[in-house]
């Protein structure tokens, strides 16, 4: 083995030590901090970190009845109610049919109170990798003030740009580029 | 050369906790031994041709002892196999050869006579022996004879003379011993010594470039299925003795490198959003100079290593940011309700160059450090983006433009205000990354037809030499 492995094994080494020191408060997946809630002059202090390891996890137990609400949170999201919104060529303004879907899915987030939501921003590959990470931030944020108009309170949403990191659809036509234009939806913690 | 960096020394690095590693400290050098003494000596003894210089041995000097070719035209410098001087040196020898040639042919300061015609010149066994007239008959004008041998298990002693043919004189002379792990960095280390006494240049054969890749194949364990991991890599200029930086199996994009070469901030998604980490990657250490507030990414470190510029959406839209490299001192840069992203500093640090689509698109502006004397520079495109200045005596900033369905790489000049496009349509070219010294760009481009990779050029977009190979590659960083 050589000396740069040691040296990167320290680095895990060191960062699973700092994980487990500290105090699992937030929900069971990881919890972008809110960026509406940050003002300009006093920055909130950071938030508690949820655990950074996803797949380790467990579902908060159901408390509704109904079949939505019973289903656990891997299933929701493999299965999901919420229908991503759209957007147009290098734009991050929700057209009508985009703030339907958003309308849509704000219907389905009165039903569930408790249920807390990501706000993924995606872009297609016809822009750059780094500006295309603000555009996508610009897309959730989109959605996310449309679902606060709404009446969804604000603590209740994340946000989080991908950029063109994570195409749902990997070719390379207009089909493929409008389906990776979109906000999409994830449900963090029920 | 007075602008640029010195070459780090060796033996004066403060703290080495670890020779280890990459990088040009795994040498673990014991000794570097220019002999001056031995090229003054040496030249001494052979008599002058006639129309040379006078060689005066009592001070030496830089051009006295410079090689050159044919007037008009390129020094022609052959680079043979080195020596093996004990049997299990066989390999290294070989390795040294090749790479030294492909190092001093890089910067295209010489004429590198190809290897494959060396085949009908006598093989010197010892310096006394380098057959000068079958070099000559060649054409060759510099040659280089260099030794290596095993002296203990995993150390070896390397030794390398430049000739100049006509003269056969000895105009540089070097013995290096260490570790026989990476034989490369031997090769690399004659070559930037060799260019900086030759050209009095700085060469880049030592330096190594930072980017992401997906290419372990791993899947993110998360809510999503089907999401690529990526993650942070360094190799050298030339592709070889590629090593993994972070290994957190999630999105881990834009890594840059401290101008110490000892660091790469990058923006990690570990937590679920983006935020700034630093890797030193010689200690084994991690920063997280943004830690909590807000999202964060695309770091850049100030040329003088002391700030970060980043975009945040801290205050709820993507702006720039200035902060100390430890996180304290933020500064807000940029204030206005569109996207500002992609900083890049300028060689002084005194201004950052970044995308803004205030105007409707993204645009390449600048802006002082202190956030005043806005200005655009790009009016004729429909997208432009990462701005990356050159280093000094170069006053460029290269960028991203969009050029009918993809992009390509575009360098404005800030004297003149002109534009050059040096990448023409193959592919899309993304991501421009200045090498230290200027001379050549790395970009991320999907022009082979197997996604994307990281590939280099000369600044005028000549000599696109391909740098990566494995799954796809993007947004290269070249360190100092």
């Amino acid at each position: 083995m050589n000396r740069f492995t040691v040296g990167l094994m320290l680095v895990l080494t060191l960062g699973a030590a700092c994980a487990k020191k500290k105090p699992v408060t937030g929900g069971p997946q990881p919890a972008p901090p809110s960026t509406a809630t940050a003002t300009p002059t006093t920055p909130p202090p950071p938030p508690a970190r949820a655990p950074e390891r996803v797949e380790e996890s467990v579902p908060v137990p159901a408390i509704s009845e109904d079949a939505i609400g019973n289903r656990s949170l891997e299933d929701l999201n493999r299965d999901s109610p919420f229908k991503p919104a759209f957007f147009g060529l290098d734009s991050a303004e929700l057209d009508d049919a985009g703030r339907a879907i958003v309308a849509s899915n704000a219907e389905i987030m009165k039903k569930y109170p408790s249920w807390v939501i990501t706000v993924e921003g995606h872009c297609d590959e016809r822009g750059t990798a780094e500006y295309n990470l603000a555009l996508g931030e610009r897309r959730a944020v989109a959605v996310k003030s449309y679902l606060v108009a709404l009446g969804i309170p604000a603590d209740r949403l994340r946000t989080v740009s991908y950029g063109k990191e994570f195409p749902f659809d990997t070719g390379h036509t207009e089909t493929s580029w409008a389906q990776n234009r979109r906000a999409h939806f994830v449900i963090t913690s029920k | 050369m007075n602008s640029q960096p010195p070459t780090p020394n060796f033996q004066n690095r403060p703290t080495r906790p670890n020779t280890l590693g990459v990088g040009r400290w795994s040498l673990g050098v014991a000794l570097v031994t220019c002999a001056w003494a031995a090229v003054a000596a040496l030249s001494a003894q052979q008599p002058a041709p006639p129309g040379e210089p006078q060689q005066q041995p009592q001070q030496p000097s830089e051009i006295q002892l410079v090689i050159n070719g044919e007037p008009g035209t390129p020094p022609r410098y052959a680079v043979p196999d080195f020596i093996a001087l004990s049997p299990d040196a066989a390999d290294i020898a070989k390795t040294l050869g090749k790479v030294l040639w492909d190092d001093l042919n890089f910067e295209r300061e010489f004429y590198m006579i190809p290897r494959d015609t060396y085949s009908t010149i006598p093989v010197a066994r010892t310096a006394e022996d380098v057959p000068f007239a079958a070099w000559r008959e060649l054409g060759a004008d510099a040659v280089v004879f260099g030794t290596v041998q095993k002296t203990a298990a995993n150390t070896v002693r390397v030794q390398v003379r430049l000739f100049n043919v006509r003269s056969r004189q000895i105009v540089f002379a070097k013995e290096y011993t260490g570790a026989a792990t990476n034989p490369r960095l031997y090769a690399h280390t004659m070559s930037d010594e060799i260019h900086q006494q030759q050209r009095a240049l700085r060469g880049v054969a030592r330096t190594k470039i930072a980017f992401s890749s997906d290419r372990n194949r791993e899947k993110i364990s998360g809510p999503v299925a089907n999401r690529d991991v990526k993650e942070v890599y360094i190799s050298d200029y030339d592709g070889e003795n590629t090593r993994r930086v972070t290994t957190n199996r999630q999105l881990n994009i834009t890594p840059v490198w401290s101008p110490d070469a000892r660091g790469i901030a990058y923006t990690s998604y570990r937590r679920g959003y983006p935020d700034i980490f630093i890797a030193l990657i010689y200690q084994g250490l991690q920063e997280t100079p943004t830690n909590g507030v807000g999202q964060n990414w695309l770091p850049i470190f100030s040329p003088d290593g002391t700030r970060i510029c980043f975009t945040s959406n801290r205050d709820g839209n993507p702006e720039l940011y200035v902060m100390n490299r430890d996180g304290s001192n933020v500064r807000r840069v940029t204030n206005n309700p569109a996207i500002d992203t992609t900083p890049t500093w300028s060689p002084n640090g005194t201004q950052i160059a970044f995308t803004s689509d205030r105007a409707g698109t993204p645009q390449i502006y600048i802006v002082g450090a202190d956030g005043l004397n806005l200005r655009r520079i790009t009016t004729n495109e429909s997208w432009a983006d990462r701005p990356t200045w050159a280093p000094a005596p170069f006053n460029e900033i290269a960028y991203a433009a969009r050029t009918g369905p993809a992009f390509d790489i575009k360098v404005y000049d800030l004297a003149s205000g002109t534009t050059r496009q040096i990448t023409f349509g193959e592919g899309s070219n993304e991501s421009p990354a200045f090498a230290p010294n200027g001379r050549h760009i790395a970009f991320a481009s999907s022009r082979g037809g197997k996604g994307y990779q990281i590939y280099t050029m000369a600044r005028d977009g000549k000599n696109v030499t391909q740098v990566t190979r494995d799954g796809n590659n993007y947004t290269p960083s070249w360190s100092n």
